[in-house]
């Protein structure tokens, strides 16, 4: 047994470190998988479904028909005759352990069955409109129009700004530089937890309290982002910048039209991150905005599930939109992600 | 599509030339290396209202007292911010302190802290080795397990809300193999046990990666030597891959407390607000409930308990600093 547990892998042969391998892989994949599973099919379901228990898997609805002589529709049942043949069967009432049904084939005459022979049918139902009336009914395209304008906005400040401080921090000499440097590399040491009330209050002195360039300003200036640009400008030959001051080319120009088309690839991977913090931001945008029609859809939504805590067909569909953005960026753009967390331990 | 895409570069770029007139007359004024300045300053104004203005406000905070926001309407109490936070008859029982809710916080925070890092850095470990082992399919995997990272904290409280709900699926699972129906986030102890794995779910991803570099940092021919001498992959993990990652685990277990001790976010979304009672309030809910929350916004008591907070996180940096030091040698 030892010797079976101890001896070394053969090529094409599993062994018990590479089934135990497959199954943390398995398992870790499942329970990463289901609950956000479980939450987008919930989120397809009618609100009766999704209060059900037991829960079903697949958003169900009941079925239900138009009879002549009836004014509203009746739902659709199946009903187990003692002699094993099934009929469907349309319900008019129940009392009691009795329920008055239908022929759906013959449906003038009504006639009484107990309940425990029939079965309600249903089939697959996707409710879409848990999608579409959160945004005639509550606030939440506010919402969404509001994470879009602080998302792209702060993204695009984010770039132009942090490359400006890495293109001066890599390609000039002046005094104070590497103090600079130190500076913005030490802002990386104080998280917003520590910092959040006298920020607030910053941002009360500006007169930006509950206004989304409040939000947005606070959250531009990233020290990770100048670290990264700084890094791959510092790649960039200096010849280059010399041959163009030649060409007597103003130093903003040398930037605007030499530097930042060369760092297209680290821009693009900053880019990438700024859109998934400032869509994901939480705690800020929480002590900065206190009106609703200013909310982003993470904190509206956070409100939304206070306030209306049983909605939860509601709940989960704007949960479905606040993570859809993300998880098509990380779809299409996963190997620049993974590898950009790997190579400078951002997140 | 294209046409609109440099339409608006066009525009940009006719923006960019106004921005560049006002540079060309500062240029010819300081000369071209003190130009960095001109750069360097929209960054720097930025942090300066932001971080570092803060950080000087919180510390002048932290000694005055009242419920005025503007700082010279506050009077100036010394340490009195400190001494009531710090007010306990003992530092173990919550009860006996004049700010119970801050030393609940505490308390809630350490255990958290000590479990989550824990578990995060296990599973981290455990899954990067797996990853780092795997000869097909590992980009695959390596993005399924990074994947919640990327989901925001109010995303990942509602979903696992909704898991663990009482007519959730965890229940439905739970009735049918004959167990009971628990309503999981209204008891302390399940719902603390939740919120460490539910942080752990949410953030394990990022320091398998972290963790993965490390690994495929380690050389390759090691382990074909070990491999030519019959070294078995259990001893070979032993032997090689632990002592040679110790430098590096050490650092990723410093940087998890650091990011556990700030615990907030998707723990508040989850629990309601840090329920059942306080069983799940931490330091950083404590803070924001003093200042922002609460009918008086006490904003001394509160800059004193992120002082107290922001010192034991530069602890952890500075040890950080010194251990990532001495990995690199």
């Amino acid at each position: 047994m030892l010797k079976f547990l101890t001896r070394t892998r053969r090529p094409g042969k599993m062994d018990i470190t590479d089934i135990l391998s497959w199954l943390w892989l398995t398992l870790g994949t499942a329970v990463i998988a289901i609950p956000i599973a479980w939450a987008m099919l919930s989120s397809l379901k009618t609100q009766a479904e999704v209060n059900s228990f037991p829960p079903s898997l697949i958003p169900q609805s009941t079925v239900s028909t138009q009879v002549e002589g009836y004014d509203k529709d009746l739902s659709v049942w199946e009903w187990t005759q003692a002699s094993g043949e099934t009929k469907k069967v349309a319900l008019v009432r129940r009392i009691g352990i009795k329920a008055t049904v239908l022929d759906m084939e013959k449906p003038e005459k009504t006639f009484q069955v107990p309940i425990s022979e029939i079965t309600q049918l249903k089939d697959v139902h996707f409710q879409w409109s848990n999608y579409t009336d959160p945004l005639e009914r509550f606030d939440f395209f506010t919402y969404i129009k509001n994470t879009v304008f602080v998302t792209v906005v702060a993204t695009i400040l984010t770039l132009l700004l942090n490359s400006m401080a890495a293109f001066a921090l890599s390609k000039y000499k002046f005094r104070g530089k590497n103090a600079i440097f130190m500076l913005i590399l030490s802002t990386l040491m104080l998280p917003l937890s520590v910092i959040m009330v006298p920020a607030f209050i910053v941002i009360v002195g500006l007169n930006l309290a509950d206004n989304l360039w409040g939000v947005i300003f606070a959250t531009v200036a990233t020290p990770t982002g100048v670290f990264m640009l700084r890094q791959y400008m510092l790649t960039i030959p200096d010849d280059l910048i010399e041959a163009a001051r030649v060409d007597a080319a103003s130093e903003f120009r040398i930037y605007w039209r030499i530097v930042l088309p060369l760092c297209a690839p680290a821009l693009a991977v900053l880019a990438i991150f700024s859109v998934i913090w400032r869509w994901n931001d939480f705690l800020w945008p929480l002590i900065v905005l206190s009106s609703p029609e200013n909310y982003t859809l993470q904190i509206g939504l956070n409100a939304f599930q206070g306030q209306f805590s049983v909605e939860w067909h509601y709940i989960l569909a704007m949960t479905v939109i606040a993570l859809l953005p993300v998880t098509i960026v990380f779809l299409v753009l996963q190997k620049y992600i993974t590898e950009g967390v790997a190579g400078s331990g951002v997140k | 599509m294209k046409n609109l895409s440099a339409f608006l570069f066009s525009i940009l770029d006719k923006f960019m030339r106004l921005v560049e007139l006002p540079t060309v007359y500062v240029q010819k004024k300081i000369g071209v290396q003190r130009m960095g300045y001109l750069f360097v300053a929209p960054n720097m104004v930025l942090f300066s209202l932001f971080v570092f203005l803060p950080v000087g406000l919180a510390i002048a905070y932290a000694f005055t007292g009242g419920t005025n926001m503007l700082i010279w309407d506050r009077p100036f109490i010394g340490l009195e911010n400190f001494s009531r936070l710090l007010n306990c008859g003992s530092y173990m029982d919550p009860a006996s302190c004049e700010f119970d809710l801050f030393w609940t916080a505490v308390h809630n925070t350490w255990w958290y802290t000590l479990l989550n890092a824990t578990g995060t850095l296990v599973m981290a470990l455990i899954t990067a080795v797996v990853l780092n082992r795997l000869s097909k399919g590992k980009a695959l995997f390596r993005s399924i397990f990074f994947y919640p990272v990327l989901l925001s904290p109010v995303v990942v409280g509602l979903i696992w809300k909704w898991f663990l709900a009482r007519d959730g699926l965890l229940n439905a699972l739970v009735l049918d193999l004959g167990g009971e129906r628990t309503i999981f986030l209204l008891e302390v102890w399940w719902s603390r046990f939740w919120v460490v794995y539910v942080s752990i779910w949410f953030h394990m991803g990022f320091f398998t990666l972290i963790i993965l570099a490390g690994l495929q940092a380690i050389p390759r021919d090691i382990y074909e030597a070990a491999k030519v001498d019959g070294t078995s992959e259990w001893r070979q993990f032993w032997r090689i891959t632990l002592p040679l990652l110790t430098p590096n685990l050490l650092v990723v277990a410093v940087l998890l407390l650091i990011r556990s001790v700030q615990v907030f976010d998707e723990a508040w979304v989850l629990t309601d607000g840090g329920g059942p009672g306080t069983a799940n309030t931490f330091i950083v809910q404590f803070i924001y409930q003093t200042a922002f929350s609460s009918e008086i916004r006490l904003y001394g008591l509160a800059s004193a308990a992120s002082v107290l907070m922001g010192l034991a996180l530069l602890a952890l940096t500075l040890i950080q600093v010194w251990l990532a030091k001495k990995a690199e040698y």
